[in-house]
């Protein structure tokens, strides 16, 4: 099993050497330059340009601009092209943002997608279940940003309170207690947003999976030894019907920068989603390929997070 | 012998695609103490069904017991509540499955999956449970059982998981032990060992068995009762010497008939004609109407019900009283019955 991990790990190291590599080629041979001229600016002139491709080592060779630039994001050095800041100081601060959102968001959809699954399959063919395979269809049909423009609609009439940004400006003087509260409320929207999808699907998943190990022979053989339902269903049935999920809870992560962008955009949520979204717009290849870089690490941490997960509760899979 | 499970008219339904199956349709059975009875019939004919609605085991939905009592020391298992039924389930009736290869739960050793039911059903302190789970372990025939109760079930071969079934069944000493086809699925090796050793596991303490079958061999072997069952129903129960050597169903006949005596060669085997009937389409009257010889106008117009021909004898053919093994030679001496020696030796 050591050996395993050690092995899995150094592979995700190689995987993440050629991945730095191809994102790096993708993000240069994509068409546009950052130094491009525009023809409409007077000010930008042929001379700019050159003193700007020197100044951001464009006119090196690809590889030494690779080197360079994983030298600078290893040492911290690296800075936006936009405003000069360094890139991980603004990631940083933007990955906090959406870390709330992905927190909350990933707490409601896997507290709720499990017992509405599990109580669907359980009673399948019930009321119960009937209406949250009804909800969950829906719930998937509906576009997120026509679901997300209803929503405010509906809140903002309803309680009257701002739901768009993180906060309400000129707010920092207020009590702690207001303070918090409308964090909270600018929170709700968008994190229940963020879940409803997931709900739908993961809940949907949990049932198929939970109606499969059901009717498995070792259910039988559970009942006949005279345990009761809960004891069949939450400990022998569960704990085969999770062994899939935990291979799915390590790929949540990459979800933290992906997985937010048309929230964000929405909710004027500063989070990192949005801030790669314009990064792209603008051309700002160092905070482009930092968010790459990031996203390629969490899958991959994510996969020998599920790897590791995945031996510790399916003993087949013991090596 | 007073019987310690006593089936009266038993119905099971199961809801389908095609309509209302019906899986047994009114069986009645004694099992009694310290004896085995077998119960043998083709596939499908519902041996599965009866076993699990003795422990109310049926899934449902679609299943549904619609009728009938299971008398358990004069307790009817179908009126009890949940909580008697499960205080009942693994302590006072244990069952082994068909199927060892995925009748464990992969996910937890077999010694777990043991010392679990033990917990559940006696006073036993951990410790306690897992040193009885050794014990049981090594009864069974499993060797080195203190390493081998960590092992998982896909560490061990079909032989060794129906060893642990056994063991998991047998270790609250049930009155009775449900065998339903325990070797089916294993070498024919490992069947006789696993009959065995069911069977000195009885001689030690005096259980009663009910063990499923389609081996007629099996069951002369280990039961001192049998009961034949087709398309649904029980069609004749006896000892194992009324059966064996003065059947008085044809379909029993038929079975008999059917099989090849070792060491006699030059004999001729009969081949019942048709097939089993879909619980779906089951013909009017006698079920075994359509594949029976002495099949007669009134066997079209009612069911035979299972009567007493002699005493513990019982059969379900209206002509049960002058059919038996002289008269079905005589009816099965024409050839077109039979396929000769050449052609199955
Ligand atoms: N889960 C189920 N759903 C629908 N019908 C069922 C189900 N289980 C059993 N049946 C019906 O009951 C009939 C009897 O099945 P059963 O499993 O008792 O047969 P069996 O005698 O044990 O056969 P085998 O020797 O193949 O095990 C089947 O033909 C089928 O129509
Ligand atoms: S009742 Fe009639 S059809 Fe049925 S077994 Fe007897 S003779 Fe055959
Ligand atoms: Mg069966």
């Amino acid at each position: 099993m050591l050996s395993f991990t050690v092995r899995s790990f150094f592979q995700k190291l190689v995987t993440l050497f050629f991945i730095s590599i191809i994102s790096f080629l993708v993000v240069y041979l994509a068409p546009g330059k950052p130094s491009q001229i525009d023809p409409l600016n007077p000010k930008f002139t042929p001379e700019d340009l050159v003193r700007y491709r020197k100044e951001f080592n464009l006119d090196k060779p690809l590889y030494v601009q690779y080197y360079l630039y994983y030298r600078n994001l290893f040492s911290g050095q690296l800075k936006s092209w936009k405003d000069n800041q360094p890139v991980m100081d603004k990631i940083k601060e933007r990955v906090m943002n959406s870390l709330w959102l992905f927190l909350v968001g990933t707490l409601i959809t896997w507290s709720l997608s499990f017992p509405v699954g599990i109580s669907a399959a359980l009673r399948r063919g019930s009321f119960f279940d009937r209406f949250s395979t009804f909800i969950a269809y829906v719930l998937i049909s509906i576009p997120g940003f026509f679901f997300a423009y209803i929503l405010i609609e509906l809140v903002v009439r309803a309680f009257n309170v701002p739901v768009i940004g993180m906060y309400t400006f000129g707010m920092a003087k207020a009590d702690f207690i207001y303070r918090v509260m409308d964090r909270i409320w600018h929170m709700v929207l968008p994190s229940i947003l963020m879940a409803l999808g997931g709900i739908a699907l993961l809940s949907r998943y949990v049932r198929a999976q939970m109606l499969e190990i059901i009717h498995q022979d070792y259910i039988r053989t559970a009942m006949a030894k005279g345990l009761s339902a809960d004891v069949v269903y939450y400990k022998h049935g569960l704990r085969n019907a999770l062994l899939p999920f935990v291979t799915m809870f390590g790929l949540i992560l990459p979800g933290l920068i992906g997985g937010s962008v048309i929230i964000e955009s929405i909710f004027a949520w500063p989070g990192i989603g949005r801030m790669a979204f314009e990064a792209i717009l603008a051309r700002d290849y160092p905070v482009i390929l930092t968010i790459n870089f990031i996203s390629a690490v969490l899958v991959l941490a994510g996969t020998f997070i599920s790897d590791l997960l995945y031996m510790v509760v399916d003993p087949r899979i013991r090596l | 012998m007073e019987p310690i499970l006593k089936i009266n008219n038993l119905k099971v339904c199961f809801d389908t695609d095609g309509g209302l199956a019906k899986a047994v349709d009114g069986i009645d059975l004694e099992i009694t103490k310290g004896a085995t009875l077998g119960l043998v019939g083709e596939s499908g004919c519902g041996k599965s069904v009866t076993c699990l609605s003795i422990l109310r085991l049926i899934p449902s939905p679609p299943g549904r017991i619609t009728g009938g009592e299971i008398l358990y020391r004069g307790m009817n298992l179908l009126a009890l509540p949940d909580r008697d039924m499960q205080r009942i389930r693994g302590n006072d009736i244990g069952m082994i499955f068909q199927e060892p290869m995925t009748s464990l739960n992969p996910v937890f050793t077999i010694g777990d999956q043991i010392k679990e039911v033990i917990m559940l059903h006696q006073q036993k302190t951990s410790s306690e449970a897992e040193e009885l789970t050794i014990r049981i372990l090594d009864k069974v025939g499993i060797p080195s059982p203190e390493v081998r109760i960590r092992a998982y079930p896909h560490q061990m071969s079909g032989g060794m998981k129906q060893r642990v079934m056994i063991a998991m069944a047998l270790s609250c000493n049930p009155e009775i032990l449900i065998a339903d086809e325990p070797t089916t699925a294993l070498d024919v090796t490992i069947q006789a060992q696993i009959l065995e050793l069911m069977q000195s596991l009885q001689d030690e303490s005096g259980m009663s068995i009910l063990l499923v079958t389609h081996d007629l061999g099996v069951v002369a072997g280990m039961a001192s009762h049998v009961a034949i069952m087709y398309a649904s129903r029980i069609v004749e129960s006896g000892s194992v010497g009324d059966i064996f050597s003065n059947p008085r169903h044809p379909y029993t006949l038929g079975l008999f008939s059917s099989i090849p005596v070792t060491g006699k060669r030059g004999g001729d085997l009969y081949v019942i004609p048709g097939s089993v009937p879909d619980p779906l389409s089951f013909p009017e009257g006698c079920k075994f109407r359509p594949r029976c010889l002495f099949a007669a106008e009134q066997c079209t117009a009612e069911e035979p019900p299972l009567r007493e021909i002699e005493e513990g004898h019982k059969a379900a053919c209206h002509f049960s009283k002058t059919i038996d093994k002289y008269v079905w030679k005589e009816k099965t001496k024409t050839a077109s019955f039979l396929i000769s020696d050449e052609q199955h030796g």
